[in-house]
This record gives structure tokens, C-alpha cells and sequence, in this order.
């Protein structure tokens, strides 16, 4: 499931105002370069779990968490070990539908990618596709041979896997 | 339970955190705080002329005394001007909490309020993110107490650090109920445990066997109050002291076993043996690159073993062999228990024998002492003339050099500078802070007059809040530090360097109410700082120097410690 020397580093921090610009600004500040981030409130309505796709070798990521797990905001942090976790990205692509033929082309990818039509119209279709970044990033090439008018990736959100857990009373 | 506004919440929760005094400048948006304050007989204010010089009171108070700093301001221009005071605190993890007014957060038929690009509207907190350990603003006035406590509790405990809160206009003057509390609610603080046994296990072992064991002393263990602990390891390994220039008054300079400060003005039995050691036990210090100078060869030799409260300084620029993240008092005890168990006596001898050669060949002090006024003869004379518990501060530059080479700091907390930060105006300030906090001791400002001009305006602040502190002005004339730059590195291609007429700082002294001392030989630099420590009001000692003197030894950019160049 790892790319290359993408690190995935999972985050529960205080579900507040501010928190979000406090990390991204250490990543900045601290010349660490976020590939994707995503967020979201977690079952504890107080906490809220950050996932953040970072490039770079040992040392930096050694270097990421603990400035990260520095923060008071911060309640756990770790990152995910390689082929030990599940991970997910969505995509929403507009794709341009230049005849019918081509229609029925694109509906068949979308089927074989299990991606689902959630907008219609006559000249274009918007594909709702959801898998790991390099799934997404096949489905694409793809789609581009048709032509894509827009994109939205959401970057990717990830747990460990089995019942195993990143718990801030860790 | 009682009711009150926020401005009084406020200040009866820093009584409850024991402040006695807040350095700060007043302005529309702090102004229900500053009604409340009026009549207040436990906390006393100090005016500063400017506010990044009460940031720096704060600091020069909390590094005096190791109590929180407290500086307060407007919003806007107030706000950010505390913003470089507040980046020295945290890059030399001083324990400030600051408070700034800010415009209303809500408000009815009225865009003065936040978000709107109000009359003195700055966004502090956005602003000072990455120089803060935390910030709040608190939006209620029952949320003030529990604010307080955490703000005061973040800032002293683990790696101290700057606080900010940002109080806007309309909580300061809100009413509701209110209730005191020692709580301290923040689950996502995390501070270092009890060190790890294994890991102590593992550095005695190293220790014990060490035959050239070097000890590396920085900020953290003056903040820790850790030594004593640390003359107990110096003394029961025979190992030599070098301090990073924060941690300056760890160790008693004057010690057989003392080297002095490491770094690229560092003193050369320091940087020479650290090349020699083959066991290094670091502690409190971050490994900066004006410490360590080029990477691949410090202490090329060593083990290292680093004892540092903050984890993320592990491995940060130094890989380390055996980490103690853990509190540098606790941890030297630990380790000196463990170490003497395992440590056979009367080793080491070699080593002893080493040292004390390499400080009689390379130390700058132990040298010929000129009589003219040049700054190794001036700092060794004061010195002399100090008591051992005297506070001196020094300003940015060459001033700060010298006074890091010659003036020998004999305790901790009595030598404070801008380490990580380098700010020039910072000494004068600070050493006013630092006098409010130790007002039965001398406080000397070490400055230079490049620096000195920076904050010379609280000569103002002093006079009339009655804190007397001498200030001794190394005056070249000229921006030194940077002028030796140009001079050794640039080819002396002069540019800005040059401060052409600078004022007469004796008539400047004068001119404020305070007074303004000339010395132009030993002899009178002597009876200046005499007179000076004895006098009632501040005094500011003009001593003429020369503009080509350079900072020596030096290590050049890239290049590593032992590599030192120039006659000293």
C-alpha cells in the first residue's frame, strides 16, 4: 500500500478552533512538505483525527512526530506502520462526454474501478471513485483519453488495521 | 462564586499565580484592565517606553528569578511589538506569559470587532504561532481563571516557553460569575516521566569506562537547577566542563575542571578538547549550529549520551547514542548514583593531566593581561569588581562575545543573553527585569553602542520606577560584530557598519535623569563601576574603545570547532 517513501502519520488533536493552522504552520515552519491532510471530527465529539501523507526519509518523519506530539493541542500521534493499515482517498472527476459511444465507454471503466455516476448530464458525467491514491491515479489516466473538465481528490484518510488503535490514554 | 468583569478576573487569577509585578504599556484595547489595576496593592505595573523591551523585562525577570516573565500590551501595534520579545523567549525557552488587549470580539452596530479590519486590529495569535508554546483567547469571562492557571502551568513546567493571551476589549469588561480554581485542565500536555532506567544504565556504563569523559552543559540545566548535580558528575568522573553559551553559570567557571563556553567564539580549550572526548555527556542543550559549529566534526569521537527534557531535541542535529528525555536535575542524580557505583577511582589521569595542559596552553584568560582599555582587560576587571551573585546581561554582538569569553559567570542565573535569537536591545531591558526580580543585587548590562541605542529609551523606564542598574557601553562606534564579518570575511568592504556621530552617552544618561560616566583608562573604568554600583539612580559607563578590535578566536562559517583562527 506505501508509495515510494510516503509516510502516513495519524493525529488526534482537541476539536477546536485554530488547531489546524497550529499544524499546519509547524509543517511550514519547520520546512516539513504535507502531501495531503484531511480531518475530521472522531467518535469523541471533543477529538478530531488529522491524517497527513508526508515524503521524506527517517530522520525527517523521526523529526515530524516529535514536534508534532510537542503540541499541547496534540493528544496522540504515530506513525502508521507500512502494510498495516487501511487507507482510502475520494475522488470526485467531471468527465467530458464527447458522444454515446464514449458514454457507455466511461460507464464500463467506472464499473470495473467500482466507482458510482452521481451526476448526469449531456455532455458531461461526474464519478464518484474511491480506493487507495494509486487506484484513484489508474482510474484518472483513464479518464483523461475522454478528457477531464474537473477534479476534487480528497487526500487520504487511513486506521491501523485489526483492533489495534491510536487511543490518547495510550 | 462571585460576580465580576474580566479584567478583574484577570488580575485576581495572576494573584492567585503569585505575580508581583507586570512590565507593560497601556492602549484603547487593555484599557478595563489597566481601571482594574489602578488601586491594585499586590501587583505592581512598570511602564516600558516600548513594548518589545517589557517582553524583554519580562524575560530578564523570569531568567533572574525562575518565576514567569509578565508583559502586557494593546492590541495591534502594541501587540506586535512584544513579537520579537516574545521570539527571544521562545527560542531561549524563558518562561514569559503575555497579555494583549484585543478589539471586541462581538458587538452590536458596530464593526469594531474582530474580523473586520478594526482600528488597531492585528491578529496576535495568528501572528505568533510558530514563536508561542500556546496561546488562548479567552471569548468568556467565566473561562479567565482556568486559563490563567494553564497559561502560567505551560509556560514554567517541561521546556519553558512564551504564552500569549489575547483578551479581547469586550470580555475584559463583561460581568459574570467567576470561579477561582487551582485546576489545570489540558490533556494533551504531555511531560517527561521519570528518566529511563535502562537508558541509565547504559550511559554509566559508557561513563564509567570512559577514559576521556567531557561534560556539555546547556540552558537547560541552569532552568533544571541542576548544578550542583552537575559539579557532583564533573567532580566524581574528573571530567572537564564545557557549557554551550546559554548554559554560562551552570558551572562555575572558575572551577579546575571548567572550560569555558564552546561555539564559534568559544573559548579554545573547549572547542579543542570537545574533538578529544570519547564519551560526551550532554544535557539541556540543543545542539545549535553557533554551539557546534560544522556537524561532522563535532566530537567526532564521542559517545553521546543527551539529557534533554524536550524529546524533539533528540537526534534534532546531533545523532546521539543513548537519549535521557527527562528532567536534567533528576536525571544527573540518577546517573551520578548509578555512575559511582560502577566507577573505579583514581583513573583518568591521563585525561586530568590533558586538560588542565590544554587550559593553560589555549585559555585566553590565563594569558598576558593588558593594562590599555581593550575589552579582555575591562571584562576581567569587572569581574574583580562584582560580587559572585552580581546579574550581568549583555547586549548582541562583539560586547556579547567578549563578555561570553573573559567574564567568568560563577553561578546560574547570573549571566543572561540573547542566545538563540541574538536581539540586539535585549541587555538593558532584561537586566532591568532582572533587577526588579533581585533588587538587592548588582545588575550590569554589558552593551555595546550599536545595541545599546536599540533600547536606550528605557533609561526612562528605570529612572522613574526607580530600578538601578549600570550600564557599561563598549563604544567602538561601529556595528562590530558585522564590521568583523566584513573585515574577515567580505574583504573589508565596509557597508552600514559605520554609526558615525553616536551620541554622547554621558550627556544621553544626563539627559534622562540618570548618570553618565566616561572612563578612558583602567584605572577610571575602576572607580566608574564603583561609583556606579553604589549609586541610587542608573549609570551609564561610556567607555571608548577601538573600532578594529575582532572577536578572537573565531570559528569561520562551515568550518568545525577545533578549526579556530585568529590571535587572542
Amino acid at each position: 500500500m506505501e508509495t515510494g517513501k510516503t509516510k502516513v502519520i495519524s493525529i488526534l488533536v482537541e476539536n477546536k478552533p485554530g488547531v489546524l493552522h497550529t499544524i499546519a504552520n509547524l509543517f511550514r515552519r519547520r520546512n516539513f512538505n504535507i502531501d495531503s491532510i484531511t480531518v475530521g471530527p472522531t467518535q469523541e465529539p471533543d477529538t478530531s483525527r488529522m491524517t497527513i501523507t508526508i515524503n521524506g526519509d527517517e530522520k525527517t518523519i523521526d523529526q515530524v512526530v516529535k514536534q508534532v506530539a510537542k503540541q499541547i493541542d496534540v493528544l496522540r500521534v504515530s506513525e502508521l506502520e507500512p502494510g498495516h493499515f487501511v487507507m482510502r482517498e475520494l475522488a470526485l472527476v467531471k468527465v467530458n462526454v464527447p458522444s454515446s459511444k464514449e458514454r457507455s465507454d466511461i460507464i464500463n471503466c467506472v464499473n470495473v474501478f467500482r466507482g458510482r455516476i452521481i451526476d448526469v448530464s449531456t455532455e458531461a458525467l461526474t464519478v464518484e471513485i474511491t480506493g487507495t491514491p494509486d487506484k484513484i491515479d489508474a482510474f484518472l489516466n483513464l479518464m483523461n483519453t475522454f478528457g477531464v473538465i474537473e477534479l476534487a481528490r480528497t487526500g487520504i484518510t487511513a486506521l491501523a488495521r485489526g483492533a489495534k488503535s491510536i487511543r490518547i490514554d495510550e | 462564586m462571585a460576580k465580576m468583569t474580566g479584567a478583574r478576573a484577570l488580575l485576581e487569577s495572576l494573584e492567585h499565580q503569585k505575580v508581583e509585578v507586570i512590565f507593560g504599556i497601556l492602549g484603547g484595547a487593555i484599557l478595563p484592565v489597566y481601571d482594574e489595576l489602578c488601586g491594585n496593592k499586590k501587583i505592581r505595573h512598570i511602564l516600558a517606553r516600548h513594548e518589545q523591551c517589557a517582553a524583554h523585562e519580562a524575560e530578564g525577570y523570569a531568567r533572574a528569578s525562575g518565576r514567569a516573565g509578565v508583559c502586557m500590551a494593546t492590541s495591534g501595534p502594541g501587540a506586535t511589538n512584544l513579537v520579537t520579545g516574545i521570539a527571544n523567549a521562545y527560542m531561549d525557552s524563558s518562561p514569559i506569559v503575555a497579555l494583549t488587549g484585543q478589539i471586541p470580539a462581538s458587538g452590536v452596530n458596530t464593526s469594531y470587532m474582530i474580523g473586520r479590519d478594526a482600528f488597531q486590529e492585528a491578529d496576535i495569535i495568528g501572528i505568533t504561532t510558530a514563536i508561542t508554546k500556546y496561546s488562548y483567547q479567552p471569548r468568556t469571562v467565566a473561562e479567565i481563571p482556568l486559563t490563567v492557571n494553564n497559561a502560567f502551568y505551560i509556560a514554567t513546567t517541561g521546556r519553558p516557553g512564551p504564552v500569549l493571551i489575547d483578551l479581547p476589549k469586550n470580555v475584559q469588561s463583561a460581568s459574570a460569575e467567576v470561579e477561582f480554581t487551582n485546576k489545570i485542565d489540558l490533556r494533551g500536555y504531555k511531560l517527561p516521566t521519570e528518566p529511563d532506567l535502562a537508558r541509565i544504565a547504559e550511559a554509566s556504563d559508557l561513563l564509567a569506562k570512559a577514559k576521556f569523559p567531557l561534560i556539555l552543559a546547556g540552558g537547560g540545566v541552569i532552568i533544571a537547577g541542576a548544578s550542583e548535580e552537575l559539579v557532583k558528575m564533573s567532580d566524581l568522573l574528573m571530567a572537564p566542563v564545557a557549557t554551550t553559551f546559554m548554559g554560562k553559570g551552570a558551572f562555575p567557571e572558575n572551577h579546575p575542571l571548567s572550560l569555558g563556553s564552546i561555539g564559534m567564539h568559544g573559548n579554545p580549550a573547549a572547542n579543542k578538547l570537545m574533538g578529544e572526548a570519547d564519551v560526551l555527556l550532554a544535557a539541556g542543550t540543543r545542539f545549535s549550529d553557533r554551539a557546534t559549529a560544522n556537524l561532522d566534526s563535532f566530537a567526532p569521537n564521542a559517545k553521546k549520551i543527551h539529557i534533554d527534557i524536550d524529546n524533539a531535541e533528540i537526534n534534532k542535529n546531533i545523532e546521539i547514542d543513548v537519549p535521557i528525555v527527562a528532567d536534567a536535575k533528576v536525571s544527573m542524580k540518577m546517573l551520578y548514583a548509578a555512575t559511582s557505583q560502577k566507577l573505579k577511582k583514581g583513573e583518568g589521569t591521563a585525561w586530568t593531566k590533558r586538560v588542565k595542559e590544554a587550559k593553560e596552553q589555549l585559555s585566553p584568560l590565563l594569558k598576558d593581561l593588558p593594562r590599555d582599555l581593550v575589552p579582555k582587560s575591562l571584562l576581567t576587571e569587572l569581574r574583580k569588581l562584582l560580587p559572585e551573585s552580581s546579574i550581568v546581561t549583555t547586549e548582541v554582538g562583539q560586547n556579547q562575545m567578549w563578555s561570553a569569553l573573559y567574564f567568568q559567570a560563577l553561578k546560574p542565573r547570573t549571566f543572561i543573553s540573547s542566545g538563540g535569537l541574538g536581539t540586539m536591545g535585549f541587555g538593558f531591558p532584561a537586566a532591568i527585569g532582572a533587577k526588579v526580580a533581585c533588587p538587592d543585587r548588582a545588575v550590569v548590562d554589558v552593551a555595546g553602542d550599536g545595541s545599546f541605542i536599540m533600547s536606550e529609551q528605557e533609561l526612562a523606564c528605570s529612572v522613574t520606577e526607580n530600578i538601578p542598574v549600570t550600564v557599561i557601553v563598549l563604544n567602538n562606534s561601529i556595528l562590530g560584530m558585522v564590521a568583523q564579518w566584513q573585515r574577515m570575511l567580505y574583504k573589508r568592504r565596509y557597508m552600514a557598519v559605520h554609526l558615525g556621530k553616536t551620541p554622547d552617552f554621558v550627556k544621553l544618561a544626563e539627559a534622562y535623569g540618570a548618570q553618565g560616566l566616561r572612563a578612558t583608562s583602567i584605572e577610571e573604568f575602576h572607580k566608574a563601576v564603583k561609583t556606579a554600583l553604589a549609586s541610587k539612580v542608573t549609570t551609564v559607563i561610556d567607555v571608548p574603545i577601538g573600532s578594529e578590535t575582532d572577536v578572537v578566536p573565531f570559528v569561520p562559517p562551515g568550518c568545525g570547532l577545533p578549526q579556530q583562527i585568529g590571535d587572542y
